[in-house]
């Protein structure tokens, strides 16, 4: 179990910002981190991580410290099991597929883990290839395959998806969630699209302005578990017109613009723009804004 | 003709390197990756010898070295160095003198590189060396190389810090550059042409070799 209570004053381009951060996740977890830019996500992950140190608090891990300000315990990134994914992969270029791997290698550790994972990934074919000439997409897997190397207890992913296009991003959320399941982790992710945190989470904290201000299990969170639907997507709108008695709203979902008749009643509360989710039940589609 | 001059100047200049090398990368480092109020102070004081005239440079260490003084005296006393009108001396002096020309490529080098690259390798459980000497130095090559051969160039050319702190000695602090000055005070011209040209070529060469290099003329050293 991950028990973070920690608070520090950031300095941003916007100015400065107090982060007071309190959550637990269980072992096991999938837990998300959702908010706007700025709002404190990255921030938390790295000081999680150890690579920013927090002002005062508390963070355990597994019943163990990483972090009590009151006792002046404060471990090294290097000591704390965490496989972090960087947003912008960060892949040694330097060094090959294989070789990225091989280099986070543990002292006496068995290099069985390397071809397993490259297994895993389906990166046979390019492991002796450089990360300059793979896809974003292949970078990506790397980047995830090496994050598992030490076999970390905590596996990090700050926007892992967000430079992808939508197919990539289906295919890498599949891998994601069989690894997590796979190695037993505990996940803590970044994410701002609705549809990947539902598919992926159990757990959600939506931060603004450096505080957590909701969290919950992720279909409470959005309130999906509202309405009894028979199917059910989530999508973004991207324009509204009337027609004589009713409205149509064209909806973004996935890469499909779908086109929902709605009743001028429930047309009226939303916007371009807007996140919804569409469902159906027997017959009438549901158009509803998520938050 | 004396070749004395000459394996001095060579002997000097890849002495100087090669300790230089190893004594700017902390710096370098530091600087690349500091946000301490310091930095800028500590730039300037590295940057100095690019603009300040060499006999500023030599004649401040003739001073601090010369044995009627403390520090001189100290330094003679205790570990039996002389730096005055040694060889010692004189490589104490270039290290100095060429001391942003190999700090600043590097500093340059690592500035460019993210540095989410330092902290994935922190987060693998690798110490700050291992993560230099893996990954941050072998994805600067064209910068470390820049550094090394400008510095050796340099060290080559420099004449005014050499004849301040190491005068004019035959075989000890001769080097190729006063030789040439020497030469020509004599009156003896070819001597001091057969001096020049070779610096020239040799200079010529390095720095070719450099820009190919770096340009990606040769398939092993470029990006």
């Amino acid at each position: 179990m991950i028990k973070l209570a920690i608070q520090k004053e950031l300095k941003s381009e916007g100015g400065k910002m107090s982060l007071n951060i309190d959550l637990n996740i269980n072992k096991g977890q999938f837990a998300t981190l959702f908010g706007e830019s700025g709002a404190g996500k990255t921030s938390t992950l790295r000081m999680l991580s150890g690579l920013l140190k927090p002002d005062k608090g508390l963070i355990t891990v597994n019943g163990k410290e990483w972090f009590e300000s009151a006792k002046n315990i404060n471990l090294r990134p290097q000591q704390r099991k965490v496989g972090y994914v960087f947003q912008d992969y960060a892949l040694f270029p330097n060094m090959t597929v294989r070789e990225n791997l091989e280099f986070a290698l543990q002292k006496k550790q068995d290099r069985y883990i390397i071809d397993e994972l490259i297994e895993f990934i389906e990166l046979q074919e390019l492991q002796n290839r450089k990360p300059s000439t793979l896809s974003g997409g292949q970078q990506q897997r790397v980047a995830l395959a090496r994050a598992l190397v030490q076999k970390p207890e905590i596996l990090i992913l700050d926007e892992p998806l967000s430079a992808l296009d939508h197919a990539m991003r289906i295919k890498l959320q599949e891998y994601i969630l069989k690894i997590h399941k796979k190695y037993r982790l505990t996940t803590l992710l970044v994410s701002h699209d609705i549809g990947e945190i539902v598919k992926l989470s159990d757990q959600v904290f939506e931060l603004q302005d450096g505080q957590i201000i909701k969290q919950g299990n992720a279909s409470d969170f959005f309130g999906l578990d509202k309405t009894s639907a028979k199917f059910r997507f989530t999508g973004e709108i991207l324009s509204i017109k009337q027609e004589e008695v009713i409205y149509v709203i064209a909806v973004l979902i996935g890469n499909d613009v779908v086109k929902i008749v709605s009743d001028p009643s429930e047309a009226i509360n939303l916007k371009i723009g807007d996140k919804v989710f569409v469902a159906s039940k027997a017959f009438n589609p549901i158009i509803q804004k998520i938050i | 003709m004396d070749w004395d001059p000459l394996l001095l100047t060579l002997k000097l200049a890849i002495v100087t390197t090669t300790i230089l090398f190893v004594v700017a990368m902390p710096i370098a480092f530091w600087l690349a990756n500091t946000k301490s109020k310091l930095k800028p102070i500590i730039e300037t004081v590295v940057s100095m010898p690019l603009v300040l005239p060499p006999t500023v440079l030599g004649f401040y260490m003739l001073v601090a070295f010369s044995p009627s003084n403390a520090f001189g005296s100290w330094l003679n006393e205790w570990f039996g160095i002389k730096l005055i009108f040694s060889f010692t001396g004189l490589v104490l002096a270039s290290i100095i003198y060429s001391l942003p020309f190999m700090v600043q490529p590097i500093q340059a080098g690592l500035a460019t590189i993210s540095h989410s690259l330092s902290e994935a390798s922190y987060t693998m459980g690798k110490s700050r060396f291992k993560t230099l000497v893996k990954v941050l130095l072998p994805n600067i090559k064209p910068s470390l190389l820049t550094g090394l051969v400008l510095t050796f160039a340099h060290t080559v050319g420099e004449f005014g810090v050499v004849l301040m702190i190491g005068g004019n000695m035959p075989g000890k602090t001769k080097v190729a550059s006063i030789a040439i000055y020497d030469e020509v005070e004599a009156l003896n011209y070819s001597a001091a042409n057969t001096y020049s040209i070779i610096l020239f070529s040799v200079t010529f060469i390095i720095l070719l070799l450099v820009y190919l290099t770096n340009g990606g003329y040769f398939k092993w050293f470029g990006k």
